[in-house]
Parts: C-alpha cells; sequence; structure tokens
C-alpha cells in the first residue's frame, strides 16, 4: 500500500500570534513550528495502515527549508521518504496543484492529509486536489479502516457521523479519534536522518489570491466576576449589558 | 453582481448558517439560491426573506444526503445557469467538503472563513479569521469568479425581504458520481446544532464524570442552548466527539458561552474565541479561562448551575 501524507508546517498551538513587517508578515520570532496536529493524525493512521498492510509513506510538504525539521520529524515517526515543494506556500490553490502534480506522479492508494491547518484553517485543499486528480475526497474523516481496493470511512457531520464505503484511491482530510498521536523513538529519530528527503520546485506558480494585511482582533476587557451567592447579578448583566438573553 | 448561494436544511428547514450566507450575497447583489434533494417548496420560498430573488431546487432524490462529488457537480452547474460571479456558502462541515471541487470546477479563487464583507474598490478584497481565530488576513482575491464560505454568526440575518420564486433545476449527474455507498447516519435529534448556535453550555471535567450531565443539559435549555464539552471529556467518552469545541473539535461563533468546569487550556479557547460573550463558571480562582471571560463565577458547579437555572427561569 502506497500512502502520501501532505503535512504543514505551523505554529504550535501554544504560539502568541505576532505580524511584522507592516503587518505583512507572520512574527516567527520565539515561535516553535509543528507537524499539523490534523496532520499528525492522518500520519499515525498511515503508519497504523503500514503496518497492517505492508507499503510505503511519503510524506509531502509545501515550503522552505525551514520545513525540513518537521519534515524530519515525521520521518522519524514512520514515514519512509519525503518530498519537499520547495516554495513558500502562498495560497490553498497553490499548495494544491502541488500536490496534484507530486501525486500524479506517485501513484498512490491514499492520499490522507489533516482536515485543515491550524494557521489558516481553510480546510479546503482536500477537496480541490480531488477535484484535480477525479478521485473522490472526503473530510473530516474519523475513522478509516482498508480492506483490499475498498475502505469504510467514518465521516464526522453536524450533530453527528457517517459510516461510508469507498474504493481507493481518494483524498481524506483526516482528524481525531482517526489514530493516536505518535511519538518518535529514538531508533525512528536515528533512521531518519538518513531517509530521503527530496527537494522540488513548484511544477506550476499560479495562485487565485494574495494576503494584503494581517490584523490582530481588538484585546479584551477585563473579566467582571460576580459573586457565587449572587447569580442572579450575572442573569442581569447577560439580559440587560450583553443583551445576549 | 450576480450571486449563487448554496443552502443547506435540517430537518427539512433552512439552516441558520445559510440564512446569512443569503443575507451576506443580497448585499453584494441578486441573489439565486441553490438547494439540493427533497426539500419543501414552501420552506424555500422563505429565502426571499432574506434576500434571494429565485431559488433554484435540485430535487433530485440521490442528493437527498450529502454526496461531495455531486454537490460539488450541482454547484458548479447551478453557478453556470445562474451566470454567478460570486458563489457564498456557509462554511459547514459539509460545505468544507464540497467548495474546494467547485472552486477547481470554477477556476475561481476561494476563501474560507470570510467574517467581513468584500471592499471592491480596488479589485476584491474580503477579511478572514485565521490562527483559529486569533487573527484575522485580508485577501485579495484576483480571478473572474470567486467563491467564499462564509464563518458561521459572523453575518446578520437579513429578514426584510418577499417570498422567493422557485423554479425547479435539473442537472445531469453522471452515476459515476455516486461511487461512494453512505452505510450508516448517526445523528442527534432535536438538538440545537453546535456549530450553528447562538448560545453553548460547554462541561469539562469539573463534572467529574457524565452522569453528572444533567445540569450542564438543563441549563443548556432554559438558554436554547447546545452543549458542548472540553477535549478530555470527550476523549474519556463522557460526550460524543461532535461535541468537542477546540482546537481540534468544533470552533464555535455564538453570541454567549457559557464554561463550566473548563480550566481554559489554550487549545480549548482556540476554539471559543470568536465568541461574543464568555461567561465561566470554575471553581479555581486561578483557571486561565478567567482570563478570556467576560464574566466569571468562582464557584462549584453543582451549586452554582441549578441556582443560575432557577434564576434565569425566573427572568424569562
Amino acid at each position: 500500500m502506497n500512502i502520501l501524507v501532505c503535512i504543514t508546517h505551523v505554529p504550535d498551538t501554544t504560539s502568541r500570534i505576532a505580524f511584522t513587517n507592516d503587518n505583512t508578515e507572520f512574527d516567527k520570532n520565539g515561535v516553535q513550528f509543528i507537524i499539523g496536529p490534523y496532520d499528525d493524525y492522518a500520519l499515525a493512521r498511515a503508519v497504523e495502515l503500514k503496518e497492517q498492510n505492508g507499503g510505503k509513506i511519503t510524506v509531502l510538504n509545501v515550503g522552505e527549508a525551514d520545513s525540513d525539521p518537521t519534515i524530519r520529524k515525521a520521518l522519524a515517526i514512520g514515514a519512509d521518504e519525503a518530498i519537499r515543494v520547495n516554495a513558500f506556500p502562498s495560497d490553498s490553490f497553490f499548495v494544491a496543484n502541488q500536490i496534484a502534480a507530486i501525486a500524479k506522479e506517485g501513484g498512490y492508494d491514499l492520499i490522507l492529509m489533516g482536515r485543515e491547518s491550524i494557521d489558516f484553517n481553510g480546510g479546503m485543499v482536500h477537496g480541490m486536489v480531488g477535484e484535480l486528480l477525479g478521485l473522490p475526497s472526503f473530510s473530516p474523516v474519523m475513522q478509516l479502516q482498508v480492506e483490499g481496493g475498498n475502505a469504510k470511512i467514518t465521516r464526522e457531520i453536524e450533530g453527528g457521523k457517517e459510516k461510508l464505503e469507498v474504493s481507493l484511491p481518494f483524498v481524506a482530510g483526516c482528524q481525531e479519534p482517526i489514530a493516536e498521536w505518535k511519538i518518535p523513538n529514538m531508533r525512528g529519530i536515528m533512521s531518519a536522518r538518513t531517509k530521503p528527503l527530496n527537494v522540488v520546485e513548484p511544477s506550476d506558480n499560479a495562485t487565485h489570491s494574495a494576503i494584503s494585511a494581517y490584523e490582530l482582533p481588538p484585546a479584551k476587557g477585563a473579566v467582571k466576576m460576580i459573586d457565587a451567592d449572587n447569580v442572579s447579578e450575572l442573569v442581569d448583566l447577560l439580559k440587560n449589558e450583553a443583551k445576549v438573553i | 453582481m450576480s450571486v449563487l448561494v448554496f443552502i443547506e436544511t435540517e430537518d427539512g428547514k433552512i439552516k441558520k448558517s445559510s440564512r446569512e450566507a443569503i443575507s451576506y450575497g443580497a448585499a453584494l447583489g441578486d441573489v439565486t439560491a441553490l438547494a439540493l434533494g427533497t426539500v419543501n417548496a414552501d420552506e424555500l420560498a422563505t429565502a426571499g426573506q432574506n434576500g434571494a430573488s429565485k431559488v433554484l431546487h435540485v430535487a433530485d432524490e440521490r442528493l437527498n444526503a450529502g454526496l461531495i462529488q455531486p454537490y460539488a457537480a450541482a454547484i458548479a452547474a447551478a453557478a453556470s445557469e445562474a451566470g454567478a460571479d460570486v458563489i457564498v456558502t456557509a462554511k459547514s462541515s459539509l460545505a468544507d467538503a464540497v467548495v474546494g471541487r467547485v472552486s477547481m470546477k470554477l477556476g475561481a479563487s476561494l476563501v474560507s472563513n470570510v467574517v467581513s464583507l468584500p471592499d471592491t474598490s480596488n479589485g476584491f478584497q474580503v477579511k478572514r479569521s485565521i490562527y483559529t481565530g486569533k487573527a484575522f488576513a485580508n485577501v485579495n482575491m484576483t480571478t473572474d469568479k470567486k467563491v467564499l464560505a462564509i464563518k458561521k454568526n459572523a453575518v446578520e440575518i437579513k429578514e426584510d425581504g418577499g417570498a422567493a420564486s422557485v423554479e425547479a433545476f435539473s442537472v445531469s449527474l453522471d452515476d459515476s458520481l455516486f461511487g461512494t455507498k453512505i452505510t450508516s447516519t448517526e445523528k442527534a435529534e432535536g438538538d440545537v446544532l453546535l456549530p450553528e448556535a447562538d448560545i453553548v453550555v460547554s462541561g469539562g471535567r469539573g463534572l467529574k464524570g457524565p452522569e453528572n450531565w444533567g445540569i450542564i443539559e438543563d441549563l443548556a435549555k432554559t438558554l436554547g442552548a447546545a452543549t458542548g464539552c472540553s477535549k478530555p471529556v470527550s476523549d474519556m467518552d463522557w460526550r460524543p466527539h461532535h461535541e468537542h469545541v477546540g482546537q481540534t473539535g468544533v470552533k464555535v461563533s455564538p453570541t454567549l458561552y457559557v464554561a463550566v468546569g473548563i480550566s481554559g487550556a489554550i487549545q480549548h479557547l482556540a476554539g471559543v474565541n470568536s465568541s461574543k460573550y464568555i461567561v465561566v463558571i470554575n471553581k479555581d480562582e486561578e483557571a486561565p479561562f478567567f482570563k478570556a471571560a467576560d464574566y466569571g463565577i468562582v464557584g462549584d458547579a453543582f451549586e452554582v448551575l441549578p441556582k443560575l437555572n432557577e434564576a434565569l427561569k425566573a427572568a424569562q
């Protein structure tokens, strides 16, 4: 089984978000970068599927050279080889085109990624890649079982979930509880250093959008504390100050 | 500007977030709405209240379930039929899965999590939420056609319109698009949908066990709210995953979020920071959630919640 796992290189979930250069660039100063948490679920499930069925896992990142430590971590977790498309991931259309170009060459049985990146939260790339490849796409996928050329998927819907049956290949945007995140062990970390990480140039430079500036939301005012013995004061505030009830 | 709005229904009713999307579209130009599958025509005509002049209805029974590929094909066909420059949808579990495909079919730029009307003074620029609500980006969409997925509760619903005309619209959908088989669907019945809710009441580990959720549900019922929970609560199976609010769960943007017995880990805050007002009830006065709250009560949930519920009922 040949699996492509697309990963993002994103600020840790606890990062303070700030911008520089007249609010046109993300401020990377002091920010720890990680594999996107949803992508990490996709990777963990790919490792489990490989353990069950054999095969090969390729991780793919569209990013600049500072993504390499994140990609090495994915190799340490259990991917066999990596491809980095050497470009800033400027918009979802650009990224989807790069993924589709790589996927067309690789003959993958499954193309997995997170349901969304945690920087832009668009959640659109899986559908775009599916359309470009003429393959079905599913998201958010909570469970994925593969039996031969078929798969059983559980997809989250609003207020519940649905179970699907589909044949391979397809594209899936993954989320918990598809698998438990895996922590690389020492053997994984050692072997990751020598696994291939191929850097390729973008197949196409077209984009559909451009960001002109970033903004931070207005600062939150101080919390108003209410005595636990006086809950009617809270009701009054919600009704007459916030006007939300 | 000609606008196509894809609308979703729930229990035969147009979803609130779809009415928001229609209202958004009506501020841009002439709105044609699109409904897929079996829906009552009288209900569809009410899209006019929100500003749609016309509703295209594809009454194909195969579309009663939300199937991603046929939905994308039908939306793209309707966009051509309506001559739409802009396609608008509410951001939802289904729309997220579908609109990427639609944008590729139309060669259209796609922006999700849109929170403002476009600035068209110089091109077409929209503001979108990024970093899980911690920031915004102003994005220039550089193609002729555009697809916008609107963040929930970001748009005021317009209700002063009349009735829309409902027209049957037929799309030829190849059988090959129906290769996916839905074998079962589980859905909570009769509850307020969490991502759609105006008010959310969430419980955390402070509730001590799933058997204690009655006080959360009682408060939610009084407020007409949806119930949510923190990640540990969903991980321990006290509550179903679709109620998990946070970075890797549902991101909500209600007018009021009430957090009970939730300490306020940054991953949870990421799911709620678009809420207009936040009430935190926690017995630990050091709980970090208080810093993100508008109103706070330090106290035992088992004592505070029943009292609060009574006070709310009395005020109604």
